[in-house]
């Protein structure tokens, strides 16, 4: 035999009761935050990343130097907080172009049918394509910029988002709702804006954060390949690159900017995951 | 003549509160009733009412980590079923006590046969070999009626029509010859020419093999034709319970007056009036469960309310022979 | 004199392929709607009743042309409206709309009440801005919501004022055909008598047509004028309501009948209990599709498909057993 006591919610601690009910999103976001704030602000924050100083090469990370110098005498702390404008831009501008076009095209391809059979076709051969190779290829083929690393860490994500896109359509299509809506008279473009494309932007949203992820964490594999962003612009995946060489006596080259990355893609991957949490079952006590 | 026969479920004081987020929601809050050898007992309401949610807490089937609380007295055949562990719960669970549902398709296992379905239910309960376990399987497929049913025996529920997958789900709760079977809203997914071999077939088999049957619904018709007694419920609270022929020609609880006359309906005599005429509607809307209901929970919704009947939740009292019903002004009420 | 009906619907056959395989062959056809006629005259509901696969929300789909009719044609108001494009179509649409049978599906969950119901108001350029509102307001007090509502969305509704709210937009258009797939189905039991009575008020207000689809014959019998009976695609028996609950003719709307249970215990009814199952829409039986489940079928009913045939003023029979004129009397083994 058990009692039951009911809690009673007081009015005002509701915007608390959402922050202890989503840590995950708070915590993350937080996080990122922290990552933006460091961008925006680098040229205050840190030295010039890109000067020489031999007299200090591979110093240990001291009160001077926060995270040490490297071979040439660079600060790493500078290169770091100048690399992290580097990932955020890519990793924004990618899930971005992402979003965009496979939203574009995921919508006419699940309500076209016709359309839908060629199209999808090509991006199951587009998926079948290892995103750092097409990467590699693509930057071969043209000048290396941070453009091209976008574009090309861009086309093998799109792929996934139309994915994800169409599958929502395909599912709301059927709905009685859409039904409704043309025997109203409602025309098939504002069927497609007004009826179908709300119910894609809960899952887009979440989907775009892990595309951002990803994105950030190609980029680092690129440039640590050397097929990344131009050896004279200073991104994670260059600064571990090169630092690789010096790697057993100067650790702290690879080791800053590798934990920025993964704290970054971490947070990144939190915010996706309590959002997920989040929207979706509001969407389906909703429905 | 029902009350001479022998009680074999007995629940007292059934209260099933789930604690949420947003407050307590107290599904079942406070039933009892008792069920007797070989008869049918329908709990009638609509949904929301707590009809399905006291079924699965009779079984305790529901789980531990959903914030669920329960309390009251659950006794089937002088054991409490309230108290034991989950291992003697399973031992009977399916093997005197079984209940169905709704859907067929998903109760039943899509990668087994549906012999072997059957067949597991004899073999854990009965210990009966695999050989004997399966042969035993085809002749309750055959006492379901399902033709050819040694060769029915191997089919996977997909090859089964939805009547067939129900006649298949009695077989697995009747295998070990429980004393009571709980079918929640068994034929509500059906066609109405299936459910009416359905109904027919659980009075047969309940007729050879005394079970009783604690048939829950939201369709008055299945009510008039399948049982001895009735229990209407609403909001958590069982709010009357009469023998079914007395239920439908004198019922007292306001809100069983008002179910029984919007639903369309004929006169004894088979004739219709009313045709496209008005039904009695009954205004507003069930209360949530989240909110402790102060008073009778029908009270909003009632046009007999007085003070009383919205701080003092009434009792279920006796007003006629066999016939309890719990409302304060029941002698006020105009007469059917 | 006759007046000219609101819908005539002759011979309509919508056919689905199925497709299976590696390159989508086309293996088979479900023969959902397989030959129907029909009409409903202007402020009259008929209602179509029948089990699940006997194609009744096919026909109430296609006649509002939510799909394409595989032949046959549907008219509405005289104008053939089964092979119009959907440019064509649009101005049809006015004069039909349709109340679906889920109240949860049936609604955009993004879009607020008020945006649900004046949605068809645009698109036809009735009214807008200030009009608009006050044309949305009065349709919410007609079917019985507050106001104040317009501004809540769907998931804050319950099912009934849900399907009120579906009502409501299906009427602003002022159309003259309202399809009901299922209507209130989905209701609890207390809700059903508030929609069916507001389905009735309107009808009586506007002199709207129903064509009303239901499972439920308790539900028909109440508000139907004439009944059509499907099975597996046909309409097997089609009458004024009283003569078809009173003197069924048909086999199949006598065991629909007798198997309806009825909230009367003391109603002495006879058990007529149906054996088998419903046949495939995909392999529908040869001749008359009742003859597997018919207790009195003949040879004659496996071979030859039956016609529909007015046996008595206004009561259409399917039967080779009934013949027109009669007799009328049981039918026995």
């Amino acid at each position: 035999m058990s009692s039951v006591l009911a809690v009673p919610v007081p009015a005002g601690s509701r915007s608390f009761d959402w922050i202890r009910r989503n840590p995950t999103i708070v915590v993350g976001s937080a996080i990122l935050g922290l990552f933006i704030a460091v961008a925006l602000l680098a040229p205050w924050i840190a030295g010039d990343p890109l000067s020489f100083d031999p007299l200090n090469r591979l110093k240990r990370p001291s009160k001077e130097f926060w995270f040490g110098t490297d071979q040439f005498g660079r600060d790493v702390f500078s290169r770091v907080v100048y690399g992290t404008r580097i990932s955020l831009i890519v990793g924004v501008s990618v899930a971005v172009i992402a979003t965009v076009t496979g939203l574009l095209v995921g919508v006419l391809c699940g309500y076209y049918r016709r359309l839908d059979d060629i199209v999808m076709r090509i991006m199951d051969g587009l998926m079948a394509i290892p995103a750092i190779l097409l990467a590699i290829a693509l930057i071969t083929l043209m000048k290396a910029s941070l453009l091209i690393v976008i574009i090309a860490i861009s086309i093998p994500e799109i792929p996934r988002v139309v994915r994800l896109v169409r599958s929502v359509v395909l599912s709301v299509r059927g709905l009685p709702y859409i039904e409704a809506a043309v025997a109203s008279g409602t025309r098939s473009r504002i069927i497609m804006t007004r009826h179908i494309l709300p119910s894609t932007v809960a899952p887009l949203v979440v989907q775009s954060t892990y595309v951002c992820a990803s994105a950030i964490l190609i980029e680092a594999g690129l440039s640590f390949l050397g097929a990344g962003t131009p050896p004279e612009i200073p991104s994670w995946g260059n600064v571990i690159s090169l630092g690789r060489a010096f790697f057993q006596i100067s650790p702290w080259i690879i080791f800053f900017p590798g934990l920025m990355l993964a704290i970054a893609v971490l947070a990144i991957n939190l915010v996706g995951d309590g959002l997920r949490d989040s929207l979706d079952p509001r969407i389906a006590r909703r429905m | 003549m029902a009350s001479d026969a022998e009680v074999v479920l007995s629940v007292r004081d059934l209260r099933t509160h789930f604690l949420s987020r947003d407050g307590v929601v107290r599904a079942v809050d406070g039933v009892s009733f008792d069920v007797r050898r070989g008869e049918t007992l329908c709990i009638v309401g609509e949904s929301g009412c707590g009809k399905s949610v006291s079924a699965l807490s009779i079984m305790r089937l529901i789980p531990e980590n959903v914030g669920r609380s329960m309390s009251g007295s659950v006794r089937l055949e002088g054991t409490e079923l309230t108290t034991l562990s989950e291992r003697q719960m399973r031992a009977i669970r399916g093997n005197r006590i079984s209940m169905i549902f709704q859907e067929p398709m998903t109760s039943l296992n899509p990668v087994l046969t549906v012999g072997a379905q059957i067949a597991e239910s004899l073999h854990i309960h009965q210990r009966l070999p695999r050989r004997a376990a399966w042969e035993r399987a085809v002749e309750m497929l055959a006492m379901v009626r399902i033709a050819d049913p040694a060769r029915r025996a191997a089919d996977y529920p997909h090859q089964l029509s939805g009547g067939m997958r129900q006649r298949v789900m009695i077989a697995i709760a009747l295998a070990c010859n429980p004393q009571v079977l709980i079918a929640d809203e068994p034929t509500t997914a059906l066609d109405v020419t299936i459910q009416a071999q359905i109904l027919n077939l659980m009075l047969e088999l309940k007729q050879r093999l005394g079970t009783a049957i604690v048939l829950i619904t939201h369709d008055l018709g299945v009510v008039a034709e399948t049982a001895q007694r009735a229990i209407v419920m609403y909001a958590g609270r069982k709010v009357e319970e009469a023998p079914v022929a007395e239920l439908f020609r004198n019922p007292l609880h306001p809100y069983t007056r008002g179910l029984i006359n919007s639903i369309p309906r004929r006169t004894a005599a088979g004739r219709r009036t009313n045709i496209r005429g008005r039904l009695q509607e009954i205004s507003g809307i069930v209360p949530s469960l989240r909110e402790a209901i102060v008073g009778c929970a029908f009270a909003p919704r009632c046009s007999y309310a007085v003070e009383r009947c919205r701080r003092e939740r009434p009792g279920l009292d006796q007003h006629r022979p066999e016939h309890v019903a719990a409302c304060w002004e029941i002698a006020r009420l105009a007469p059917q | 004199m006759s007046i000219a009906p609101l819908l005539r619907v002759t011979d309509l056959k919508k056919h689905f392929p199925v497709h299976r395989g590696l390159l989508s062959r086309v293996v088979g056809q479900v023969y959902a709607v397989d030959g129907v006629s029909f009409d409903i005259a202007r402020g009259e509901t008929l209602c179509l009743v029948g089990e699940s696969g006997c194609g009744k929300s096919t026909v109430a789909k296609t006649v509002m042309r939510l799909l394409a009719p595989t032949s046959g044609t549907v008219a509405l108001a005289g104008v053939d409206i089964s092979r119009l494009g959907e440019s064509e179509l649009r101005a049809h649409r006015r004069q039909m709309q349709i109340v679906f049978q889920d109240p949860y599906s049936s609604l955009n969950p993004h879009l607020s009440a008020g945006a649900i119901v004046s949605e068809p108001l645009t698109n036809f350029e009735l009214a807008s801005g200030q009009e608009l509102e006050q044309r949305v307001a009065s349709l919410f007090e007609r079917v019985g919501l507050r106001v104040d509502a317009v501004k809540k969305y769907p998931h804050e509704f319950s099912g009934g004022q849900r399907q009120r709210l579906g009502i409501a937009r299906a009427l602003a258009v002022k159309p003259s055909l309202i399809v009901a797939d299922e209507p209130v189905s989905a209701l609890d039991v207390s809700v059903q008598a508030q929609v069916l009575n507001l389905l009735i008020d309107l009808q009586e207000e506007f002199g709207l047509a129903y064509l009303f689809v239901s499972h439920d014959l308790a539900v028909v019998e109440h508000i139907g004028h004439r009944v059509a009976v499907m099975y597996l695609g046909r309409i097997v028996e089609l009458a004024a309501n009283a003569d078809l609950f009173g003197t069924p003719l048909h086999p199949y709307s006598e065991a629909l009948l007798a198997a309806a249970p009825v909230p009367d215990p003391e109603l002495r009814r006879e058990r007529l209990v149906l054996q088998g199952d419903v046949p495939s829409p995909m392999t529908p039986p040869p001749g008359c599709h009742f003859h597997t489940r018919c207790p009195y079928a003949q040879e004659r009913c496996r071979v030859e498909t039956p016609k529909l045939q007015e046996v008595k003023p206004a009561h259409w029979v399917a039967c080779h057993l009934r013949p027109v004129g009669g007799p009328f009397d049981r039918l026995v083994h």
